[in-house]
């Protein structure tokens, strides 16, 4: 068997579960100051752009193209590996190189996943705006046509430089949502979920979602830009125990649904069943049983179940 | 001139009486916006409270038998409920 590089910032089996029934993972500021600010310099970001008492949208627009002109971002084609997608010593190439990161990536698409695409993110602040369409935020959608994979996903890292804030409208995302198959800005009349988040966080945080998963932009009423730098990625491998070594067996000691010594505390079971507040009585089981097919996937454990979800419609006897 | 207000609620399941999950709001007057993520706490806990509280249903979505090979497949919000109300 070959034997795998240790890599001590590969995701824990809870981490994995949480991906599997969430659909993103937060990495709080692990990218440190120094990279924050190199990344800053390098796409042409200046503090001061902004006190300018410019408030013509003009400017904005200028502003944007001056960005993407000059800044050192390169154009990557689609289907690069990462690994050659970014120079040495740039600001992208130290964080996708983060442990941390690194270790997350190779768990979920493993160790040589192409590049789909990656793009900046750019928000200014609403007053600048004149048209009223433009102090409107985002509407719901994934990012993918419909998407008919089963059990291959594609990550999409969101690097966000800068602290963003509450007043910053930073990406609102439904967790859960990621099994759910729909085309794009079709669901763009859900306006609110219940349970749906904004990313509030502090600079040098990267969030990992499913490629699936619901979202949209917020309106920054705050006074400073806002950026995310966006970076997706697609596996070229089985995504089966990418993340380790361990070989997976379920106990067949399945508890029933209605167990009286209740689910174990943060066991993978509990995590692949806990409920989201906008689920449907009815879908929202689904949602917990494509869960569990997914993690059977992953581990490679024919067998596993949770509350005897699958198995129990898995004995047709035909 | 009168004008419409809407309310869109989406529910836990096919009966009013269940949980709001899901809303948008959509006003006549144009100095009003209702816009994605305006609101994290829902309007009602439950679909019936809109109809208590003068709004008028008239329209909401069928019951769809599940296709063959596809039962499992989960997507859009199934229990979507249209209200108004003529101001």
């Amino acid at each position: 068997m070959k034997k795998r590089k240790k890599n001590n910032f590969l995701l824990s089996d809870n981490q994995m579960a949480e991906f599997v029934s969430k659909g993103y993972l937060i990495f709080e500021n692990i990218i440190d100051n120094k990279t924050n600010k190199k990344f800053l310099s390098e796409i042409g970001h200046t503090s001061t752009s902004l006190n300018k008492k410019n408030t013509d949208q003009a400017w904005l627009a200028e502003h944007y193209n001056e960005i993407m002109k000059t800044s050192k971002i390169p154009l990557v084609k689609a289907g690069t590996p990462l690994k050659k997608a970014y120079k040495k010593n740039s600001a992208l190439n130290d964080v996708i190189n983060n442990p941390v990161l690194s270790g997350a990536i190779k768990s979920l698409v493993g160790d040589r996943p192409k590049l789909d695409h990656h793009f900046l993110h750019i928000t200014f602040p609403s007053k600048y705006y004149h048209d009223a369409n433009q102090k409107i935020s985002q509407g719901n959608h994934n990012d993918c046509v419909i998407d008919p994979r089963e059990k291959t996903f594609d990550i999409q890292l969101f690097y966000f430089p800068t602290a963003v804030e509450k007043n910053m409208g930073g990406t609102r995302y439904i967790p859960g949502s990621h099994f759910r198959m729909v085309n794009e800005f079709a669901i763009a009349r859900y306006h609110n979920i219940r349970g749906q988040k904004h990313v509030v966080c502090p600079a040098g945080t990267i969030i990992i979602f499913h490629h699936n998963i619901w979202h949209g932009a917020g309106i920054n009423n705050s006074k400073k830009i806002r950026y995310g730098f966006k970076i997706r990625l697609m596996p070229t491998q089985k995504q089966v125990k990418l993340w380790t070594n361990k070989t997976y067996k379920n106990n067949h000691d399945e508890e029933a649904l209605y167990w009286n010594r209740g689910i174990e505390k943060n066991s993978i079971k509990e995590i692949l069943q806990k409920t989201e507040p906008w689920f449907e009585a009815d879908s929202g089981r689904l949602d917990i049983l494509n869960r569990i097919r997914l993690w059977r996937h992953i581990t490679n454990d024919k067998n596993f179940d949770a509350a005897y979800w699958l198995t129990r419609i898995e004995n047709d006897y035909n | 001139m009168k004008k419409q207000d809407i309310l869109i609620l989406y529910l836990s399941n096919s009966s009013l009486e269940s949980n709001v999950i899901g809303w948008a709001r959509h006003y006549g007057d144009k100095k009003k916006i209702g816009m994605p993520g305006d609101n994290d706490s829902p309007p009602y806990e439950k679909g019936i409270e809109a109809i208590h509280d003068g709004w008028r249903l008239f329209q909401s979505s069928q019951l769809e038998q599940h296709p063959k090979g596809d039962e499992y497949r989960t997507g859009y919000l199934k229990y979507e409920f249209f209200f108004e109300k003529i101001k």
